[in-house]
């Protein structure tokens, strides 16, 4: 398949079952909600050595919030429970706690509920009050700058990890372009986030590695200077640099939508801006059930 | 189907307990079956086609009509569905309610949605004292819901208010809130004496300035990120407490009462 001269592979993502939550913080203002949000969500790129995977799904008008403030709302995957609810909790209680003018609620409504405000009322040091409003518990806690609000709990769901694709192109700075004008165009999609900087990663990894300690290691089928060296290369003499975007979102279509309107932005600019092709990381079908194929979804 | 209607035809002189006449005791009944019904009244019992005609077959929603102040206990642990009373119900009216909705278009007496669990009161005209409060003895008044009170309520509304909200339009009595354990009581008409007395926790909000026991401690004046919330709340009820024009959330605070753990609060807009 051909894009706009870019080249599909046939080829699919491979992606894993995580549990996945969202959470809405809101403040005095936007910018004070998107500093909560980004602390929050920080150091979350990879399960692989963060404990969780975190990222903003998309900012908030006052009118869709629930104290009507401008607002985050951010999502956390892990790949269990019990981690997703500590990555949740210390987060939660280090990054939107501390955060001035901050409050804190639910962005799940049913699934497994799992502490938000629940023990970080235990800051209040028995000053803490409850307010059960419309059936919901929330948390009012005296903190220095007024009072920390919080919804007692969250919703808890099954979730996909790791949808992704690469971008393969002529150019680092073509490459870059490219996974900008995606990540654009993704941000609009609900239910997903992008959870490297930026929403992409540079260093896509293998599962593996020769040195035993590692479980994961650079993909060195993709890395533009061992095309000559490494048996396993993928990459042809006019590639230059190789970018990938993943995705983690709540359902197998959520991260449908996004990689096709991802890898549609990315043909857009086409082979006259240095895109060579998409390809994906897969491992051979035996990271994860869920597999995403290039061509299917471009279809 | 029509709602089933228990109009009364004569008032006796004794009080009446209704607490058989519930949407959840009556169902697959059919009017003959609930005419039989005996109901305590004095020291006799009455059957129920004696006292009211009955008509209609729904018996999730039961409308009482002439109703007047001795018919006690109507809609007592009430489990879903809807009771409406034209005129004024007696004594216990809602009390132990778990859930529904009950709708009383006059005034109640002494203890209306006494311990309550779930569910919705609603007033149209003045309420007797313990108002969501807990029977004699008992330590746990009203533990859920939601109760609504157009005019006014007597003494010792919330009386150990365990939880849920109690909202009056009208003006309370004596006692608002004494020995509450948590929930809300708001009151946007005038308060009487010894408001919050010997509260634990829960909060008092009021839109007029109430007379303080000096066991209340000014903690300033704030804005309270809950209070939006909290009156978005109430934005389907039909009650002033659904105006925009009524929300504030910016108060005077008073913590109380100090001659108790002193965790709850007294709210009042400014």
């Amino acid at each position: 398949m051909i894009i706009n001269g870019v080249q599909i592979d046939a080829t699919f993502a491979e992606a894993f079952p995580m549990k996945g939550t969202r959470a809405i913080i809101t403040a005095q203002n936007e910018k004070w909600a998107m500093i909560a949000a980004q602390a929050m969500t920080g150091f979350a790129t990879s399960v692989i050595a963060c404990g969780c995977e975190a990222g903003i799904e998309r900012v908030l008008s006052p009118e869709e919030t629930p104290d009507g403030r401008p607002g985050v709302s951010i999502m956390i995957f892990a790949m269990g429970g019990k981690g997703l609810a500590k990555q949740l909790e210390t987060r939660a209680g280090q990054c939107v706690l501390t955060s001035p003018t901050s409050a804190l609620f639910a962005g799940i409504d049913g699934g497994i509920r799992i502490p938000l405000g629940k023990n970080l009322r235990y800051f209040g040091d028995g000053f803490q009050t409850s307010k059960v409003i419309s059936g919901k518990r929330y948390w009012r806690i005296p903190v220095m700058d007024g009072e920390f609000l919080a919804e007692a709990t969250t919703g808890q769901v099954d979730a996909v990890g790791g949808g992704n694709f690469l971008v393969l192109a002529q150019s680092q700075p073509q490459a870059l372009a490219a996974c900008e004008a995606a990540i654009e165009e993704m941000k609009k999609i609900p239910n997903v986030i992008m959870p490297f900087p930026g929403g992409v990663v540079r260093s896509g990894s293998k599962v593996g590695s020769k040195y035993k300690a590692l479980n994961a290691s650079t993909n060195d089928a993709f890395c533009p200077t061992l095309k000559g060296s490494s048996k396993k290369t993928e990459l042809s003499p006019d590639v230059e640099s190789v970018m990938e975007i993943v995705i983690d979102g709540l359902t197998k279509e959520d991260i449908d939508k996004a990689m096709r309107v991802g890898i549609q932005a990315v043909c857009d600019l086409g082979v006259e801006n240095g895109i060579t092709r998409i390809s994906a990381g897969n491992y051979g079908g035996k990271l994860g059930p869920f597999h995403f194929h290039l061509q299917e979804i471009m279809a | 189907m029509s709602a089933l209607t228990l109009t009364l035809k004569t008032r006796p002189d004794q009080r009446v307990d209704m607490s058989p006449l519930v949407c959840q005791k009556l169902e697959n009944l059919d009017p003959a079956q609930i005419g039989a019904i005996k109901l305590h009244c004095g020291k006799k019992k009455l059957r129920v086609d004696e006292l009211f005609t009955i008509s209609g077959f729904d018996t999730k929603h039961i409308l009482i009509k002439n109703s007047f102040a001795k018919l006690d206990y109507i809609g007592k642990d009430l489990e879903d569905g809807i009771i409406h009373v034209e005129g004024d119900a007696g004594a216990y009216c809602g009390m132990g309610m778990k859930s529904g909705v009950i709708k009383v278009f006059g005034n109640t007496g002494l203890y209306a949605g006494c311990e309550m669990k779930k569910g919705q009161l609603e007033i149209d005209g003045n309420a007797g004292d313990f108002l969501g409060g807990a029977l004699a003895g008992n330590k746990m008044g009203m533990k859920g819901g939601l109760i609504l009170v157009k005019g006014n309520a007597g003494d010792r509304v919330g009386d150990h208010l365990r939880r849920g909200t109690i909202l009056i339009e009208g003006n309370v009595g004596d006692y608002c809130g004494s020995r509450m354990i948590a929930g809300t009581i708001a009151v946007m008409g005038h308060t009487g004496k010894f408001l919050g007395h010997s509260m634990r926790r829960g909060t008092l909000l009021l839109w007029n300035t109430p007379k303080l026991s000096a066991s209340f401690n000014d903690c300033g004046s704030h804005t309270l990120a809950f209070l939006p919330m909290l009156f978005n709340s109430f934005k389907g009820l039909n009650s002033r407490f659904a105006e925009n024009e009524i929300a504030f959330n910016r108060v005077q605070r008073y913590a109380g009462d100090m001659a108790e753990i002193g965790r709850g609060e007294v709210l009042i807009k400014i």
